[in-house]
């Protein structure tokens, strides 16, 4: 984490909303910050990016990686085709099955429905990111996988849960983490992988 | 080679304990890679274009535009447009074109730009309603099946007979059900959808496909491209879900290949989530009218029964095999009509037939518990001598098992005299199943080499169903090691053969193989050892990491020293097991009782699971931890299909309206309520050896949910899934005539 402060935008002064207020910019492109290194953002007091590819970089677990985007390209595109972390996945594109999930600022977010833009100027958080924690070992602990095509999704769903939530009881748990589908039928095992790191149960 | 058998129960030191799956790690950290996740360099994206009419006739395509579109690569037309039979489209959502470009946004640009003329034909999607499927001229005999005590005589009709005969008995029958059932189709909707990335080297392909089926499929890339099976390779180390639907190369497989050699490129084709719900898996739908009658015991004496439905264009219904379902009362009668519907063709679901045969079936044996007012529980126990499996003994100790698990003499009451708390009501009901799950046949080789390692090489795959941890704990129980020690190369077609995994075939299959070819490797290994021990190499045994002489701690080497006996050659020896082979090793054919406890809410139509216990055998249970896992995943499939789960279709234009994640309800994690799973291996199970478990736990939740839903209500709801809006109009219907 230790390069990721200069990402951030600058926290004195102004907000970033103020900002775009006062430059006149189109309120459509919110995204652009400090990162977007494209021809066109380059330009004093312009936010308007593309329709070409333009250079963003972007701050994904602690790190910082350039990538070339389309406006339309979505944060899990950049994340599997230009970084190859494959841990999110593509189960569906409107966020319905939580199969992309990644931590954006902390906040558990789809990646498929985040444009890459989006997430300039963010700290982008993927499940490779949570090497070490106890989650995904609870999960290996407690047989909380099949298939595992879900899991990644539902390993960062639970982090950011648990983040919110560090001493959930059971209800608390089955009733937060209705937001990804598995379809080989985990959850029971999924709870009780939850409720052991609540416990401090896996040594992670 | 010796017989081979397992160690005695509770002998074994790896066999039968809890193993934590030895992927579990890659797959919690996403390191695993899917075949999704396979990126090559310079790869292409590929996406497809389905036709957006539920039955319609292709009069021309312009692909053009897309060509044009900027990054576009390639456009392949997958559907003749004309006059003839290949210009005709039987469902929505069937491939038209297929589109790779550089980036997956072009592929979708140029997929839309595809223009396509379309003279649009009449769709029919609804096969629950026989009458208008008749009228449709959608329908056609598949035939009937009659069995009755009695004969007819010489010189009678058997039709007639059979006709007066049942009307003879339903008539003398102390009790008679006449009732209608159903269960809607469902897709498989695995998570990973259906695909490939293919990647030529030089005239060699390799296809990482997501495949249930990895020593199976080369054969369908190569003939298609012109090429042989072996210039193909195959790999799946991981498989996002399967559940029956992916054993094939499948057209669009066999697309990403032919762009992939065309243009030079590697090339990804994964299913768009729409597209991979409306083709690439479905299960067919079951509809059956029967009469049943008993006696005052509820003891079934016969059965008459038309069930109808669809497995797609060519209409082919639930087998009628499974109608009654486990039960087979003395005379039965039943008849079978296949509906041709504009939908996707069907594709094997976990455990085909059985589960739309309990839902059809057990359903009627529980309302005849309902009519006389008695225990459903005493019921399907009185009727366990009709079981056409010969498991009535171990139906009856696992109905016992559950019955405490779930409490079900203290809860029970009679169906809908319940007491109710505001609007919520309360209910048990019970299904039972069965299934084969004999070993597929299956080929390994196994490696020890001199300095200690041990390796094992089989065109297998793990479905999730933790396969490769199972083939790495029967090396190691066979080599006196830890499983950690055991490296298991699986997901390619270049090792020896091993089955697709499909009815539950595998964890015998590779059991098999691996069990025998670490036989062999060892007794190859005690050839050497023996000498040094002063023995004979058939009293060698290798136990807790040392090579020993029988029984003789003190006479021993450890593992390491006994490899390095090896000098620079490796050992390599096969395992080999042929499907139905005689052997001590594994078996067939279990049985499995459910039992589950609904709250429904009479008001809203909600039915909550509150308990579901799952007792179930399997032989010999290699690693309980995997095992319980798979039962837990069946019974959560099956809450799923049972109270959320249908796909829906708009009558006039054919199409699929809920064809993605948000819409396309399955069971999420707040819907499971508490789940029992006990795993039933009593001695004389153990000794059976290794069986399949993948179908069984998947096959009754849909008739032990119903039967508890008409437990809680008084009230049947015919149709699976029971969503609130049928729960209601179950209610109301009861409360119009009654």
């Amino acid at each position: 984490m230790k390069d990721s402060k200069h990402l951030r935008p600058p926290k004195a002064g102004f907000s970033r909303r103020d900002f775009l207020k006062g430059s006149g910019a189109a309120a459509a492109a919110t995204a652009i910050g400090e990162g977007v290194s494209g021809a066109v953002a380059a330009e004093a007091g312009s936010s308007v990016v593309g329709p070409g590819p333009v250079s963003i970089a972007l701050n994904v677990n602690g790190q910082r990686r350039s990538a070339t985007v389309e406006p339309r390209t979505t944060l899990l595109e950049v994340l599997r085709y230009q970084f190859d972390l494959t841990g999110a996945k593509p189960i569906s594109e409107d966020g319905s099955s939580g199969g992309s999930t990644v931590l954006l600022d902390g906040k558990p977010v789809s990646a498929s429905t985040v444009l890459a833009l989006e997430a300039v100027g963010r700290e982008v958080r993927t499940v490779e990111g949570l090497h070490g924690d106890p989650v995904p070992a609870a999960f290996v602990a407690n047989d909380g996988q099949q298939c595992g095509f879900c899991t990644p999704g539902f390993v960062v769903a639970v982090r950011a849960f648990l983040d919110k939530h560090p001493s959930a009881s059971e209800a608390e748990i089955r009733a937060g983490l209705n937001g990804n589908i598995c379809r080989c039928g985990t959850y029971a095992n999924i709870i009780q992988a939850v409720l052991d790191v609540v416990k401090g149960g896996s040594d992670g | 080679m010796a017989e081979l058998s397992w160690p005695p129960q509770g002998k074994a030191a790896v066999v039968g304990k809890p193993v934590e799956r030895i992927d579990g790690p890659a797959k919690s950290t996403g390191a695993a890679k899917y075949a999704y996740d396979i990126n090559a360099k310079g790869m292409l994206f590929a996406r497809l274009l389905g036709c957006p009419h539920g039955h319609a006739r292709i009069k021309s395509i312009d692909a053009s535009a897309a060509r044009q579109v900027p990054g576009v690569r390639s456009v392949k037309i997958m559907k003749e447009p004309g006059k003839g039979r290949k210009s005709e489209v039987l469902w929505e959502g069937d491939l038209i074109a297929c589109v790779a470009a550089d980036s997956d946004g072009a592929a979708r640009e140029g997929v839309a730009a595809i223009r396509v003329e379309y003279e649009v034909l009449e769709p029919f999607v609804h096969e629950e309603f026989l009458a208008a499927a008749e009228q449709a001229g959608r329908t056609r005999s598949g035939g009937d099946n009659i069995k009755l005590q009695r004969e007819p005589g010489d010189d009678e009709d058997e039709d007639e007979f059979a006709d007066k005969e049942i009307a003879r008995l339903l008539e003398e029958a102390d009790v008679v059900v006449d009732a209608y059932y159903g269960i809607h189709s469902i897709c498989h909707c695995p998570l990973e959808p259906h695909g490939s990335t293919c990647v030529w080297e030089g005239d060699r392909l390799l296809a990482h496909l997501s495949t249930q089926n990895v020593s199976g499929t080369p054969g369908q890339f190569a003939s298609p491209l012109g090429i042989t099976a072996n210039d193909v390779t195959v790999h799946c180390d991981y498989i996002g879900g399967g559940f029956g639907s992916k054993f094939a190369a499948d057209s669009w497989g066999v697309v990403a290949a032919q762009i992939a050699k065309e243009t030079g490129r590697p090339v990804k084709l994964m299913l768009d989530r729409d597209l991979e719900l409306k083709n690439a898996g479905n299960r067919p739908s079951g509809f059956i009218r029967v009469r049943v009658g008993a006696d005052k015991q509820g003891v079934v004496n016969v059965w008459d029964s038309h069930h109808w439905g669809t497995n797609g264009p060519s209409g082919a219904p639930v087998s009628q095999g499974v109608i009654p379902y486990v039960f087979d009362p003395p005379n039965r009668r039943r008849r079978v009509t296949r509906v041709r519907t504009n939908t996707a063709p069907s594709r094997a679901w976990r455990a085909p037939n059985h589960p739309q045969g309990a839902a059809l079936s057990q359903t009627a044996y529980d309302d005849v518990a309902r009519k006389l007012g008695i225990d459903s529980y005493d019921v399907f126990m009185r009727n366990l001598p009709s079981v056409s499996n010969g498991k009535a003994d171990v139906y009856a100790e696992q109905m016992r098992i559950a019955a405490d698990l779930i409490n079900w003499k203290s809860k029970w009451h009679p169906h809908g005299k319940g007491e109710a708390r505001g609007s919520i009501v309360s209910g048990l009901g019970m299904a039972l199943h069965t299934w084969g799950g004999g070993g597929h046949s299956s080929s390994c080789l196994v490696k020890i080499h001199p300095d200690g390692g041990v390796e094992t090489f089989l065109g297998s795959q793990d479905l999730g169903t933790g396969t490769r941890t199972v083939i790495a704990m029967v090396v190691a129980e066979t080599l006196g090691l830890p499983p950690a020690a055991v490296k298991v190369h699986i997901g390619n077609s270049q090792y020896p053969q091993s089955g697709p995994s499909g009815g539950s075939t595998t964890v015998a299959g590779v059991s098999e193989s691996n069990r025998r070819g670490a036989t062999a490797a060892l007794e190859e290994l005690a050839k050497l050892v023996a000498p040094k021990l002063d023995a004979k190499p058939e009293e060698i045994e290798a136990v807790d990491g040392r090579v020993r002489v029988r029984g003789k701690p003190n006479r021993s080497l450890s593992w390491k020293e006994a490899c390095r006996l090896l000098g620079m050659k490796s050992i390599e020896a096969r395992g080999e097991f042929k499907r139905g082979q005689p052997t001590d090793l594994s078996s067939s054919g279990v049985a499995g009782v459910q039992m589950a406890e609904v709250e429904v809410d009479r008001a809203t139509g909600v039915v909550r699971v509150k308990k579901f216990v799952a007792v179930q055998d399997m032989g010999l249970v290699v690693n309980p931890l995997t095992a319980k896992s798979q039962i837990y995943g069946g019974v959560i499939m099956g809450i799923a299909y049972s109270l959320f789960e249908e796909r829906i279709f708009d009558a006039r234009t054919g199409k699929f309206l809920n064809a993605d994640m948000s819409s396309y309800n399955l069971a999420r994690l707040g819907d499971i309520g508490e789940i029992v799973v006990e795993l039933y291996e009593p001695e004389s199970e153990y000794r059976r050896g290794v069986i399949g478990l993948g179908e069984p736990p998947v096959i009754s939740p849909g008739a032990a949910l119903s039967n508890a839903v008409c437990n809680a209500l008084g009230v049947r709801v015919p149709v699976l899934p029971m969503t609130p809006q049928r729960v209601l109009a179950a209610l109301e219907k009861a409360s119009v005539s009654s």
